[in-house]
């Protein structure tokens, strides 16, 4: 057996494992950060060689559905998005807990507590929980690397998907992993059941019962699982579960030698038989767990009495934020180590458009048209770097709730007689998700402006290739936008007044209207000139 | 041995390089590592940082507990403050190149900037963009710091240089000779200053 030590992000862990157990296909949408195991995938030898699908997806919903197709196929598929993308995947994600896999399918979401880059903190177990998918949540990098192979082969064991959480401090972390000898593809085998992924009511009622039984046999496994454990330690007057990443903040804090009993959870359904025991043999329990307090309820229950837990519902651990080795200290009642104050006079250094954007040349033409003469609260946003147009200088954008509502919201604020209601919306986040609501408008004939702000890349997370190149006019004109009022305008400063212009003509026409400032994003041209040089 | 860092910038200036650096000699020692980058959002000309640790002991923790830092570099003065309550206050030392870079409008006044470096006990203010131009390679103001931060990482800085040859070579050898001039500078200045 060839054994080879890597030095990888979580991310890239995850990839690599899948490609050595047997992948036949990757299937994802950018976000942070989960954007890396995709990356990671595109830019491997081996997963060319093994021709490995790896190309992006419209958006997470379709992503999961593709990955349960391949494993329709009984071939080993993956799904991966950040924790927001989840709830777009919602409808195939809690209905394949009821279809069941074939070939070994693997859902990998990373959240992001402490929102380093998220518009929430979701704790995507709990949706896991929910669609009673197995759960594998590694503490370390090494760990992600081994549970993808073991993952893939409880899915074909108990016909399930099974779900993978990171977190960011795991996904963007580098540490020294150590490989497996690489296995085969599945040939492709269809399901012994034709119709097992028909959710016809009557169908779906037995398959239901399916995954219920096979709840207490994925609880064996969990409790049989090497990295759930429970480790023994004399002093009784507190227990401690630890879930995931924060497992290592508690070690940090010991040295490795906690004085406490631990009980290791980084597979769900959580490891019964050991919280039995510890909750037989401690006074009380302090939980730590990265994110929300999913096993803290679990373990209070309704009536909160029969164990005393400590946690975040009770205030050793702050309810909201990353876990991090000094709030474990002070939960524990360490001394906590500090350095010295930051100087007051460190200034605050948020993120920017860089300069030369197109968008900000966008924004610069929308203030001086609409927000100089109609004043602020016309204009609602979506999610990419254009979001930051809600900072100065600008102070142009009036929301950012989901991916695709831009559109949806200024046709509502137009239904409710707003005028002018203008949305704005990047070319990757309107091909994920903003179609469906243009198409809304323009059976309404809603009196909206919508800016597709369009620089040929996912820009936020990367530059990835974006599925709206080149197709813009043709999706927006298909789905019944009036092509007289489909304007194409190049944002720079030279054309500033002509974009006050158009943009003026447009609000005044009373129906759909879509401008597309159109200008490839500077990172990405960068990038671009950089490669054709070498 | 071990040594815990806090790599601290503004998006762009190549603090990973740095880490990535110092990670190859890691490796190559034999060492455990791990390294919690920033990626997404805060590179858009924001503050970054990244936590860096090295030992020759297994690590449990991603994130650099505060106070235990032994070491923060930077490759701008106002960031290596930011810093400061991870930064062991009894052994730790920070090296900092000194040049600001000014993309906000309440950056502070260089003489207070330079007051407050001056308070700690063991720093190397060094003006990497200026000695990186010395040695030709007016872009290799990382690699002087990183070479000033050298000094104090526990590494064997053969392997350090090894380290530069291994991931600039598909750069042509130019580069690596204008990295290894940057990184063995930053050391020099180090070693008369610190």
């Amino acid at each position: 057996m060839t054994k080879k030590k890597m030095l990888f992000l979580g991310d890239e862990a995850v990839a690599q494992a899948a490609i050595d157990a047997g992948i036949s296909g990757f299937y994802a949408y950018p976000g942070t950060p989960s954007t890396e195991i995709m990356e990671y995938a595109q830019g491997s030898k081996t997963a060319a060689e093994r021709n490995i699908h790896r190309t992006w997806s419209a958006n997470e919903k379709t992503a999961v559905e593709a990955a349960i197709g391949m494993s329709y196929a009984g071939k080993r598929s993956m799904a991966m998005m950040k924790h927001v993308g989840l709830n777009v995947a919602m409808d195939p994600f809690v209905n394949s807990g009821v279809t069941g896999a074939n070939g070994g399918c693997i859902i990998t979401v990373a959240d992001d507590p402490s929102m380093h880059s998220s518009q929430d903190e979701q704790d995507s177990r709990i949706l896991a929980d929910f669609a009673l998918l197995p759960i594998l949540e590694p503490s370390n990098q090494q760990e992600a690397y081994d549970m993808v192979f073991y993952g893939y082969d409880i899915s074909e064991k108990y016909k399930t998907p099974v779900f993978m959480r990171l977190t960011t401090r795991l996904s963007h972390s580098r540490a020294n992993v150590e490989t497996r000898e690489p296995r085969p593809q599945n040939e492709i085998r269809l399901p012994e059941d034709k119709r097992q992924f028909v959710l016809l009511p009557a169908i779906a009622k037995k398959r239901y019962k399916r995954t219920l039984a096979n709840q207490q046999l994925l609880l064996e496994e969990s409790e049989k699982a090497p990295w759930n454990k429970y480790i023994d330690a004399p002093d009784k007057s507190l227990g401690i579960i630890a879930c995931g990443l924060a497992y290592n903040y508690l070690m940090e804090n010991f040295d490795g030698k906690p004085p406490y009993p631990v009980v290791k959870i980084s597979q769900y359904p959580a490891p019964k038989c050991y919280v039995e025991k510890l909750a037989r043999e401690c006074e009380k329990i302090l939980v730590l767990e990265e994110g929300m307090p999913m096993i803290e309820r679990q373990l209070r229950g309704l009536l909160d009495r029969d164990v005393k837990v400590l946690g975040r519902m009770s205030g050793e651990i702050p309810r909201d934020g990353e876990l991090n080795p000094n709030i474990v200290a002070e939960a524990l009642g360490l001394k906590e180590s500090i350095g010295l104050p930051v100087p007051e006079l460190v200034a605050g250094r948020p993120p920017k458009l860089c300069a030369g954007c197109s968008h900000a040349d966008f924004y610069a033409a929308f203030v001086d048209a609409i927000k100089n003469k109609y004043g602020d609260g016309h204009l609602f946003g979506d999610i990419g770097c254009y979001t930051l147009g809600a900072l100065p200088p600008f102070q142009a954008v009036n929301s950012c709730l989901d991916m695709g509502a831009s559109i949806t919201m200024a046709k509502g604020a137009a239904d409710s007689g707003i005028f002018p209601a203008c949305a704005v919306i990047g070319d990757s986040t309107f091909t994920h998700s903003g179609m469906t609501g243009l198409l809304d408008a323009v059976i309404d004939k809603a009196n909206i402006v919508v800016f597709i702000s369009d620089n040929s890349t996912t820009g936020m997370t990367g530059g990835q290739k974006s599925h709206a190149e080149g197709r813009l006019f043709k999706i927006v004109t298909g789905l019944g936008v009036d092509p007289e009022h489909v304007r194409i305008v190049v944002p720079t400063k030279q054309n500033h007044d002509e974009m006050v212009k158009v943009i003026t003509e447009e609000v005044e026409y009373n129906g759909v209207s879509v401008i597309i400032p159109q200008r490839e994003c500077m990172q990405t041209l960068r990038r671009k000139t950089k490669a054709a040089k070498k | 041995m071990k040594c815990d860092m806090i790599l601290a910038g503004v998006g762009g200036q190549g603090i990973l390089s740095i880490a990535t650096i110092f990670g190859y000699a890691a490796v190559e020692s034999g060492l455990y590592l791990k390294q919690a980058e920033v990626h997404g959002m805060s590179q858009r000309g924001g503050d970054v940082q990244s936590h860096f640790r090295i030992s020759d002991k297994p690590i449990y923790s991603d994130l650099v507990p505060m106070g235990k830092a032994d070491l923060i570099i930077s490759v701008e003065p106002m960031e290596s403050l930011r810093y400061l309550p991870w930064l062991n206050p009894e052994t730790g030392w920070l090296v900092t190149n000194a040049n600001p870079l000014i993309n906000i409008g309440n950056y502070p006044e260089q003489d207070a900037l330079n007051a407050e470096l001056n308070k700690l006990p063991r720093k190397i203010v060094i003006d990497g963009d200026a000695i990186a131009k010395e040695v030709n390679n007016p872009r290799g103001m990382n690699m002087v710091v990183a070479g000033a931060a050298s000094l104090f990482v526990g590494l064997d800085f053969e392997l350090i240089k090894k380290g530069i040859t291994t991931i600039f070579g598909s750069k042509g050898e130019e580069i690596v000779k204008s990295n290894i001039d940057a990184i063995v500078a930053g050391r020099e200045f180090a070693e008369k200053n610190r």
